[in-house]
């Protein structure tokens, strides 16, 4: 039976914390993303621009065609949030697809006995990384909330003093903005968590040509989940800095 | 025991989803079959309304996961 577990496993200890495969893998995937901003930074400045400073124009040309829809005149103002977690969360799910990640097993001492891990892991299939951007995206929601809206509407907003209906609906609104965190942190990290344990479980069951739908299944999931996280915070933001009623 | 747990988890909590997505989709492609100028709109709404179903059986998977490795 392969070793799936829903912890990420620890490597090694550096100063004291525990580095984790997960860790490891998401410090790849920051390394390779600065790496793409800036040499398309860099090519910007050029007279002659390469294929690639064209090809990630039209990328991020299209998504913001498709902000622009959802925010309207707003979207220069939250596109960079925006389009980070698109990206950050692209390459962290489809770096969990690429050969050896999940694969190379590295010996480790866990406890008394001595177990064989993975090196690396996807980044987003770690319980940890989705909430920390769940809670950055809801806390982002918040700062622009009270930046557009100022603090009096904003608290306005929960704290409704006028009838007990408004004041209950203001309750359930606080209630709301929690369950949108666990809500982002679960469906990203149950979405890409169950892809990488049914290829493990294809690959043990059937090992010679069966993965090769579900790699593409999951590549495609990988794509949709990201758009659906961003879009999602977009739609927030949306209905957060305009008053309703 | 457990074993059982974690199928009838995940078996149950994939029907209404099932259900919700299939309405979604269906009442999506009445709504373009009525107005096909507005497929942009139609379309990110549908999105949109797709992950919120998924959201709720992805949480059944989550639960029968932990239940089975931990």
């Amino acid at each position: 039976m392969p070793h799936i577990s829903i912890k990420a496993e620890k490597i090694f200890e550096l100063l004291g914390v525990g580095v984790t495969n997960s860790m490891i893998a998401s410090f790849i995937v920051f390394l390779l993303t600065v790496f793409i901003v800036l040499y398309y930074k860099h090519q910007s400045t050029l007279n002659r621009k390469g294929n690639f400073y064209y090809l990630i124009k039209f990328f991020v040309k299209s998504i913001y065609d498709l902000f622009y829809s959802v925010l309207g005149d707003k979207t220069s103002v939250f596109f960079p949030l925006l389009f980070a977690f698109f990206f950050y969360i692209l390459l962290e799910n489809w770096f969990g697809l690429l050969p050896g990640v999940g694969s190379l097993l590295i010996k480790v001492k866990e406890g008394h006995e001595e177990v064989f891990v993975p090196l690396l892991r996807g980044n987003n299939a770690d319980l940890n990384t989705t909430l920390a951007l769940a809670i950055i995206s809801v806390f982002s929601i918040q700062f622009f909330s009270i930046k557009y809206l100022g603090i009096k509407k904003y608290l306005h907003k929960f704290f409704n003093f006028s009838d007990p209906i408004m004041f209950f609906v203001g309750i359930l609104d606080i209630l709301s903005e929690f369950s949108k965190i666990l809500s982002f942190a679960f469906r990203l990290f149950g979405n890409i968590f169950a892809g990488e344990v049914l290829l493990i479980i294809v690959a043990f069951l059937v090992p010679v040509l069966a993965s090769f739908p579900f790699i593409a299944l999951e590549i495609f999931v990988g794509f949709v989940q990201a758009l659906v996280f961003s879009m999602l915070t977009a739609v927030f933001l949306s209905n957060a800095v305009v008053e309703h009623h | 025991m457990k074993l059982l747990s974690v199928a009838i988890a995940i078996a149950v909590g994939a029907i209404g989803p099932a259900l919700g997505i299939g309405m979604i989709g269906s009442k999506a492609v009445e709504a373009l079959g009525r107005n096909p100028e507005a497929e942009s709109a139609i379309r990110t709404t549908m999105i949109l309304a797709l992950a919120f179903a998924e959201a709720v059986a992805i949480y059944a998977l989550v639960i029968a996961l932990i239940l089975k490795f931990a």
